[in-house]
């Protein structure tokens, strides 16, 4: 078993509740943090941790923190990032869900650090249910004295809100979200300014994932140089990995970082291998944005290294014949899995869900959306097969934000590694195009 | 249906009004935009599943922000639904993981439950389809929302008892 930092408690009945959770240990952070140390000792603390952004960057949090700035007569906000909506992510919502007060312990701990008197939480609007436990669970922190005025007799008060969203995946960009939280679309913003200097009205702001700023109780409670010893070197810590499509035992896995890839997917203790016996073709193991792989050059890379589960040895091989950890949505694909098939429904939700601001990308995902709609429904020529690599590099780099790259790096990577079945799909339209029709390398071959 | 002819005739009840002012008051004084979302899903769920034009013209009043400033958030979130629905909007998640698991499978069992496409109320009135992306339940796909439920780890029995309960529901709702 691995260390459990956000999960230890996960099961216990009552946890949901400040009464259970304190007894658990909960709220330890904020009387630390408050009492006995200074703000930017926190931010110390987390910058020692080398905690990186769990939402899917990958950027460290207290390099983050550090760049805040601190001007006179203005106020600085926390937002928190709590609209999961990366397709195979569902790690934060089942975090808040089941222990919302450790995200709640960690807004407070947060918001000290950063000098925050009013901070947000701004969660997707389909997770209305998440957000009402979740304002059970603040009314409670208000009733204990954790939030409010003058919290615990240490002069800092602090309010805390939730704000729902309104469908748009969009908003899980940082900029987008702030320009959501005003009132208004979901258009990212130019950078620079970045939020640190021009956030949330105007204002400094630092914009955290959910599982980011629940791990930052745990670092203060135990100091940042412990949390530093747990992982594999720059990828320090724990991860929540979300587990999803073929798998034995989908789920959300607490794993600390470093466990090699293979046991994560096949042990009884984790995903339990692929469902109904069957074999392992490809997997998408960071959210769908990620460059999607054949199974082999997953368990190992191109120079035949097994993989263990952190940002680095994932990424191992770039995106020639590697991926990224990214968010930690893990979605296993069996070999009755079409390619062509998910790549289109992946181009279909980019297409979906583009805000439209930027040319390339607005035009762009729809145009992959249509060629591998074609390709999948027997229409399809080689040339478009070529095609679709030439759109997606024409959208990937040249927009505002990072939805290009992310519509792009799928549909580029499901070429790279299964150009056969595309083309097999070009060839022979008619058997593609049955139900449940799969390509099979060995019979492609052979005919 | 509910609907209304302009803004004058769109009455929140007192709860809704209630939780309006506290959404409100989570913002600066001169920030009121920013509760837009909020009061928008407070509306949807108060005046029988979708935003009229008159609906939106009465939040951009409470607000004090131009309607315009609505219709653009009110159309560019996909939560909000601009024309009539069903008694119970039907979400069904059609994103990869779910795909993998037989959302395709589910959308058309439903189709032919309930006799629409998707996109489309039932014959009946009771149900509207909708396809939706990625609900963060991944891990327990394929899966449905209805209002604020998630229903989950689903397949064509769990479906055909759900839209059963539904039916149910709906009818007691009525003979009250």
């Amino acid at each position: 078993m691995g260390l459990k930092i956000l999960t230890e408690h996960i099961n216990v009945p009552g946890i949901e509740t400040y009464e259970t959770y304190r007894k658990m240990g909960g709220y330890r952070s904020v009387e630390k943090a408050l009492k006995t140390m200074t703000p930017d000792e926190v931010v110390e603390e987390v910058k020692k941790s080398g905690l990186r952004g769990r939402g899917g960057a990958g950027f460290p949090t207290g390099m983050k923190w550090s760049f805040l700035a601190k001007p006179e007569g203005k106020p600085r906000y926390l937002v928190c990032n709590a609209d999961e909506s990366e397709p195979g992510t569902f790690k934060d919502r089942v975090l808040m869900e089941k222990i919302p007060h450790a995200l709640i312990e960690g807004m407070i701990t947060s918001s000290f650090a950063l000098g925050a008197r009013t901070s947000y939480i701004y969660i997707r609007g389909e997770l209305m249910f998440v957000l009402r436990i979740l304002e059970k669970a603040i009314a409670e922190a208000y009733a204990n004295g954790m939030l409010g005025e003058n919290i615990l007799g240490s002069g800092y008060s602090l309010d805390l809100h939730v704000h729902p969203g309104g469908g748009a995946y969009i908003c899980g960009e940082e900029t987008a979200l702030l320009e959501s939280l005003e009132g208004k679309r979901g258009n990212p913003r130019n950078k620079p300014p970045f939020p640190a200097v021009w956030g949330l009205y105007g204002s400094p702001t630092v914009v955290n994932n959910v599982e980011s700023i629940a791990t930052v109780p745990w670092i203060v409670n135990n100091t940042g140089d412990e949390y530093a010893k747990i992982g594999v070197g720059r990828s320090t810590g724990t991860k929540l990995i979300s587990a999803g499509g073929h798998l034995n035992k989908p789920g959300v896995y607490e794993i600390e970082l470093g466990l090699p890839v293979e046991e994560f997917l096949y042990s009884d203790e984790y995903c339990g291998g692929i469902w109904k016996g069957r074999k392992f073709k490809a997997v998408v193991a960071g959210g769908s944005s990620v460059p999607i792989l054949p199974a082999e050059l997953f368990l190992k890379t191109a120079e035949g290294v097994p993989r263990v589960m952190t940002y680095e040895s994932l990424s191992e091989g770039g995106f020639v014949s590697g991926t990224m950890l990214g968010s930690g949505g893990f979605i296993a694909m069996d070999d009755t899995t079409c390619v062509v098939r998910n790549t289109w429904n992946f181009a279909r939700f980019y297409h979906h869900e583009s805000c439209g601001q930027c040319s390339p990308c607005r035009e762009g995902t729809g145009w992959m959306e249509k060629v591998l709609h074609r390709l999948e429904h027997g229409h399809g020529s080689m040339h478009d097969i070529d095609l679709l690599v030439s759109i997606s590099k024409q959208i990937e780099g040249n927009t505002i934000c990072p939805l290009g790259d992310a519509a792009a790096w799928p549909v580029a990577s499901a070429v790279r590694h299964f150009r056969e079945e595309f083309e097999w799909h070009v060839r022979n339209p008619q058997e593609a195009t049955k139900p449940g029709a799969v390509f099979n390398k060995s019979e492609a071959v052979l005919a | 249906m509910v609907d209304f002819k302009d803004k004058s005739e769109v009455k929140f009840s007192e709860a809704a009004q209630k939780e309006i002012e506290r959404y409100i008051s989570h913002y600066p004084a001169d920030r009121k935009k920013s509760a837009v979302l909020p009061v928008l899903h407070i509306a949807q769920a108060e005046f029988g599943g979708w935003v009229s034009p008159a609906v939106q013209d009465k939040v951009a009043e409470i607000l004090g922000i131009e309607p315009i400033e609505v219709y653009e958030v009110a159309t560019f979130y996909t939560m909000f639904n601009l024309k009539p629905v069903g008694n119970y909007v039907l979400e069904v998640c059609r994103t990869g993981p779910c795909m993998l698991r037989g959302s395709d499978q589910l959308i058309e069992h439903i189709e032919n439950r309930i006799g629409c496409k998707v996109g489309e109320t039932s014959p009946d009135g009771m149900f509207t389809l909708k396809t939706v992306e990625c609900l963060a339940a991944c891990g327990m796909g394929p899966m449905l929302q209805i209002h604020e439920d998630y229903h989950e780890n689903l397949d064509p029995e769990k479906v055909d008892k759900l839209l059963e309960d539904l039916r149910n529901k709906a009818a007691v709702k009525q003979s009250n």
